[in-house]
């Protein structure tokens, strides 16, 4: 999360507003995660952890350790694999401030950073919780990738959806039960929460065009 | 480009081939009100935002004030922050999280912070907003949005005011209040303002100077009487909406009478004197349709004598207190637009149809050079 925020807002405002050169293979890029198996985005993250492959010696000469199966590990994955989920939503929120409220702030004297701060993160920040919202969730809800970066060690890398999944294999079904309903009621509230910023937010929007 | 100092305020020159064609020089004193007029497309906003630095165009010349804001020959192109304009966006764009106070705070960053809020009230005085600080521009009518931009523009304390069509999202009245009240502000200010708009009416009414625009280059510069009666060409003549608009060839001058000969329609024509062409030589030539006089039956009009055409009326239609007229001439061939009042048009039952005689005053009628391409 902490790392998601400031990374999808730069990412997201970057594509919203710059039209630069490969501007399409890099949203192809960041968007891949939506449709690639789990399995195959854990694959070859376990391959560059490896302590063969470069990134992954770098990162052991540097830290002393592998990233593979440990929360570091786990962490860095489930960053690659929630970015879309968190810059999509964000670039939105980005794209839906008119170019000429921006240049406006600029006509008034503001630099692009008090632009940013003062005019481009109020405007977006609806749609930038939203997303924060929605990555949360899905994070909770990891299985594919989780299970093969971390690999289910109890109190470091497992998640609530591999302890459900472990539960069931060992029949205790009220465990499982029990934990698939918290999931469940998260899941439905944080749809919800988006939902209601959302309608605040298009609502706004609808107003001030009209 | 500017070797000798001219006392302009405002200086500009602006050159592009790509992706709009752009050829542009132009400049104004310190208190001129310059209306840009064109159709969309004649590239009035690009200029206006060259102006602002919003956009660049490839070679660019642009002093205010004393102070160069572009030059490509030495490489200078000051980001809008620092050009000292207030611009106000043919939409408003006001910024909605913010209240009125907060819109014009934003721009009072030279102010220091315990004097912005009376800075705020100055201007809200000026713009007659006063008492509407706390709202939101979501909470205020088009008109007042428009005003609040205005007050947001000027609280920079600018060198130039910068106003794109910013009566076109407003309804008819609002748009003669605001009009009015822009003419009146105006008096108060020590700058020049530029207005771009495709409204004639609306430069007519607040230009010191208007300035035709058309595919890029200015086509004529001059007080708006002068630019709607007199027109270079016959496509300025098209733009300020001169629809009476004809080929004639120069027969002879008569300087004796201070007159010129012009043979159009079969007949010969008496316009002033104008020597700058010779004879035999074609010309495009306008009339006003405040310059046709129709004869009455009732009562002689003034200035009958002149130039009498016999036409049959093609269309008459009442609008309101006066009638459009569209008369033919020899047929289809050429025909006279014009307007009446309507209590005129019922004494005389023009209705479609009817033959009518009118005159066309001889100091109206316009010579224009022909131009090639028509």
């Amino acid at each position: 999360m902490l790392v998601l925020l400031p990374t999808g807002i730069l990412i997201g405002r970057i594509f919203a507003f710059q039209n630069f050169r490969g501007r399409t293979l890099a949203m192809t890029c960041i968007a891949l995660p939506l449709v690639l198996p789990p399995t195959v985005l854990g694959f070859y993250l376990l391959s560059a952890f490896s302590k063969q492959s470069i990134p992954g010696h770098w990162f052991h000469s540097l830290f002393g350790q592998s990233l593979a199966f440990s929360f570091e590990g786990l962490v860095f994955a489930s960053v690659i694999f929630n970015l879309p989920f968190a810059i999509l939503p964000m670039q939105r929120a980005f794209e839906s401030i008119a170019t000429d409220i921006r240049e406006a702030a600029w006509c008034c004297g503001l630099s692009h950073l008090r632009t940013f701060w003062q005019i481009e993160l109020p405007l977006a920040w609806p749609g930038i919780v939203a997303a924060l919202i929605l990555v949360f969730a899905h994070t909770l809800g990891e299985f594919g990738v989780v299970l093969i970066i971390g690999g289910n060690i109890p109190g470091e890398t497992r998640t609530a959806a591999i302890a459900i999944y472990d539960y069931m294999q060992v029949l205790n079904d009220d465990a499982a039960g029990r934990l698939s309903a918290l999931l469940l009621v998260f899941a439905f509230t944080s749809i919800i929460l988006i939902n209601l910023l959302n309608r605040r937010f298009y609502h706004n929007e609808h107003k001030s065009i009209a | 480009m500017n070797t000798n100092p001219l006392p302009d305020y405002l200086q500009v020159d602006l050159k592009q081939d790509r992706p709009i064609p752009l050829n542009v020089q132009f400049s104004c004193k310190q208190h001129e009100l310059i209306v840009l007029v064109g159709p969309s497309g004649s590239g009035k906003t690009t200029l206006l935002r060259s102006i602002a630095g919003l956009y660049q165009t490839q070679r660019n010349f642009i002093q205010c004030n004393g102070e160069t804001w572009s030059d490509h020959r030495i490489h200078i192109n000051l980001p809008t922050q620092k050009r000292k304009i207030g611009l106000v966006f043919q939409h408003y764009a006001l910024f909605p999280h913010l209240n009125v106070m907060g819109n014009i705070e934003l721009a009072c960053n030279h102010i220091a912070v315990q004097e912005r809020k009376n800075h705020v009230m100055k201007m809200l005085q000026l713009v007659n907003l006063v008492g509407l600080q706390d709202r939101y521009p979501l909470q205020l009518s088009g008109g007042q949005q428009q005003r609040v931009a205005l007050a947001r523009a000027l609280a920079r304390e600018p060198d130039i005011l910068l106003l794109d069509e910013p009566f076109s999202a407003v309804d008819q009245v609002t748009r003669r209040k605001l009009r009015r009240e822009l003419a009146s502000i105006r008096q108060k200010l020590n700058i020049p303002i530029i207005l771009v708009t495709h409204d004639l009416d609306e430069a007519r009414m607040l230009a010191d100077r208007m300035c035709i625009l058309h595919n890029g280059s200015v086509l004529q510069t001059g007080i708006p009487d002068t630019v709607l009666s007199r027109p270079v060409s016959a496509e300025v003549a098209r733009l300020v909406d001169l629809n009476n608009l004809f080929t004639g060839e120069v027969i002879r001058h008569d300087i004796a009478k201070q007159l010129t000969y012009l043979r159009w329609n079969n007949t010969n024509m008496e316009c002033v004197i104008n020597e700058s062409f010779k004879p035999e030589c074609k010309v495009d030539w306008v009339i006003p349709p405040d310059s046709i006089i129709l004869h009455r039956k009732d009562r002689p009009s003034q200035g009958e004598r002149e130039n009498p055409v016999q036409g049959i009326i093609q269309q008459a239609v009442q609008m309101g207190e006066t009638t459009a007229i569209v008369m033919s001439i020899n047929g289809d061939q050429n025909s006279l637009a014009f307007n009446i009042p309507t209590h005129v048009a019922r004494r005389n039952e023009l209705l479609e149809g009817k033959l009518i005689t009118v005159s066309l005053l001889a100091n109206a009628i316009h010579l224009m050079p022909r131009h090639q391409a028509y």
